[in-house]
């Protein structure tokens, strides 16, 4: 029998360690990946700040967007990280129900939130909001609307898509109180999203 | 894998946090008060609530210090970004209708 296959790999834990991150390197890859990603955010967030300061005419968004509707799509998101990391606390403690129980209603905050978004654009659209132009002001501020929230909202999608993978695994029985470490890497994902979510809402809808 | 234990952080004590700010937030936006003041206001409460999810819901205040770094490298580029994008910024004359109106009157004036 060769050597590789006498070494025990059990799926789902990594054989390595990183120094900085010693459950494993994936959890130093997910920081690496949401660092990038935050350029990304941060990006056309400095581009939204930018392209408003320089329109004479952009209209007040707490007057034109929906705040109450988003305000509760906030308090969703937030709601949805503290399912997380419930979840996450249950299996490192081998509770596999309840990271079950609280992974689904992750999931069902993130698809909630995903439809009260697709209501929201598409109210807006029938005002007149398109990507290219509105009724309200400045043409550019339906664009960055659009383009910032539109950003998030895949990030949310991929975010379920994530959780949804890591949901059957833990139905076929996978993580346990000594392997959650897949589960800490989504739950980070997650987490940056809810975040990132708090930045747009204020940028976006009420500055 | 190597299990790092901590204690386990206050979740639902940073979700009442989180919720008040929030709720701060939106109240904020109505006050009687100057607008910049209402935007540093908006602005010190998002990075508070960004801080705290950072920090405690995604583990950040366990992590090493170097991961902490990692996290802190994009903040620090986009204020850059944005310090880059001040000297353009600040020469924009702006083109609004109300404000070429204004400047007709005030030649109409003259």
């Amino acid at each position: 029998m060769t050597q590789a296959a006498t070494v025990d790999h059990t799926l789902g834990v990594e054989p390595a360690e990183s120094p900085l991150t010693p459950e494993s390197w994936g959890k130093l890859g997910m920081w690496l990946f949401l660092a990038g990603d935050a350029m990304s955010f941060g990006g056309l967030l400095a581009a939204y700040g930018a392209i408003r300061y320089a329109s004479g005419d952009w209209p007040q968004p707490s007057h034109v967007l929906g705040i109450q509707l988003t305000a509760f799509m906030t308090f969703l998101l937030i709601c949805s990280s503290v399912t997380m990391v419930k979840g996450l606390a249950a299996i490192q403690k081998g509770d596999q129900a309840g990271l079950r129980r609280f992974l689904m209603l992750t999931i069902l905050g993130g698809v909630i939130f995903l439809s009260m978004q697709a209501f929201e654009w598409t109210h807006l659209i029938e005002r007149g909001m398109r990507l290219q132009g509105n009724p309200f002001g400045a043409s550019l501020f339906s664009t960055t609307f659009f383009c910032a929230t539109g950003f998030h909202g895949c990030h949310v999608f991929g975010g379920v898509v994530y959780l949804t993978c890591i949901l059957v695994q833990a139905f076929r029985g996978r993580y346990s109180a000594t392997n959650w470490n897949s589960v800490e890497i989504a739950a980070l994902y997650w987490h940056f999203v809810d975040l990132v979510w708090i930045l747009v809402f204020t940028f976006v809808y009420l500055v | 894998m190597v299990a790092v234990h901590h204690e386990e952080p206050n979740y639902m004590g940073v979700f009442w946090w989180l919720l008040v700010l929030t709720i701060l937030e939106i109240a904020i936006i109505y006050a009687p008060i100057a607008k910049l003041v209402i935007v540093i206001l908006l602005i010190g409460m998002a990075l508070t609530k960004a801080s705290l999810v950072a920090l405690y819901y995604m583990h950040l205040k366990f992590e090493a210090r170097t991961v902490g770094m990692i996290a802190v490298v994009p903040l620090l580029l986009c204020v850059f970004l944005i310090f880059m994008l001040t000297p353009d910024l600040s020469a924009i004359v702006h083109h609004s209708p109300k404000a070429e109106a204004a400047a007709e009157g005030a030649h109409g004036e003259h």
